[in-house]
């Protein structure tokens, strides 16, 4: 059952990850980037790292996305 | 067309090597010498119910010192490269109302978030977690506050003082391993106390208290100043 689940999972970062690289609009790829974080941080209690998907969940999939949000808001306002 | 070749060369190349990895790759069964030592001698040198904590802390105690080093200076040249604007620059602050459901959750979510962090690095000699994942948990409740209300002000002064206090404190227990016990970062001169107890492995939940201030200070530190900075234009 878990490996299912592990498995799922894998794929669905693969695939977040990919949108992340490719995808026309910053801001979806942005949320495509923490997503890859939340997917990640449930992979790693599978595989028995807790800490690991602590740091993961807080600042892959919390703290890094609201700062790639901040960089493209103030990107945008030095481009106008 | 070269280009091309080269490629599927390279990606031949890369599942040879990756693929054999893969084939003839056997779980040992039985530790590695150095992991069997910590697994053995682990509770009764460092008293952490936590091994992870107890290489972390102890064994390894100087790696972390370093990590702390590169997070302060990378708050630090966030800090300098975004520097502090005037909040009163002659405009109107345009900010979109946050929406209420946002807004209500935050005060429930907020103080839970911020005791979960606590206790993380509280029991980080128990319980899986330290000192940093404490620290970004409670500065993931600081983006929490910031997403729900836009407006609100938080203390440079606070911040900083917080971050050098808890810092200066994490060298001192090292220092004081070094003067007290056998070592740099040596937890043993605190009572080691019995395994699994939140009072025991000497110094290790002190070490991570500080770690965990400075950790969650230095994030929020980032945070702030990154919000500070969107007023601008």
């Amino acid at each position: 059952m878990s490996i299912i689940l592990a498995m799922f999972l894998g794929l669905a970062i693969l695939v977040l990850a990919i949108t992340a690289i490719y995808h026309k609009n910053t801001k979806v790829a942005i949320i495509a980037t923490g997503a890859v974080g939340l997917f990640a941080s449930v992979l790693y209690l599978l595989l028995a790292a807790p800490d690991v998907a602590l740091t993961e969940a807080s600042i892959g999939s919390g703290l890094s996305t609201i700062i790639f949000f901040y960089v493209l808001n103030k990107i945008r306002h030095s481009n106008d | 067309m070269i280009k091309k070749g080269i490629l599927l060369l390279l990606l031949v190349g890369f599942v040879a090597v990756i693929g054999s990895l893969l084939i003839n790759f056997t779980g040992s069964k039985e530790l590695n010498p150095l992991a069997r030592y910590y697994a053995e001698n682990g509770p009764a040198e460092v008293g952490a119910a936590n091994l992870v904590t107890a290489v972390v802390v102890t064994y390894r105690g100087f790696d972390t010192l370093g990590e702390v080093t590169i997070l302060f200076i990378a708050a630090a040249i966030v800090g300098f490269l975004l520097k502090v604007l005037n909040a009163d620059n002659g405009r109107p602050n345009k900010l979109r109302k946050t929406s209420e459901i946002l807004e209500t959750a935050s005060t429930l979510l907020v103080p839970t978030i911020f005791m979960l962090g606590v206790y993380i690095f509280v029991n980080g000699h128990l319980t899986p977690g330290g000192g940093f994942q404490g620290g970004a948990v409670i500065a993931t409740g600081v983006m929490m506050i910031i997403l729900a209300r836009p407006a609100s002000q938080f203390n440079h002064k606070l911040i900083s003082i917080l971050e050098s206090v808890s810092g200066v404190g994490f060298v001192a227990m090292g220092v004081l391993g070094l003067i007290l016990a056998s070592g740099f970062l040596n937890n043993a001169f605190l009572p080691l106390g019995k395994l699994g107890n939140l009072l025991s492995a000497g110094a290790i939940p002190i070490i991570y208290v500080f770690i965990g201030i400075k950790v969650g200070s230095e994030l929020t530190g980032i945070l702030n100043s990154l919000k500070e900075n969107q007023n601008e234009i």
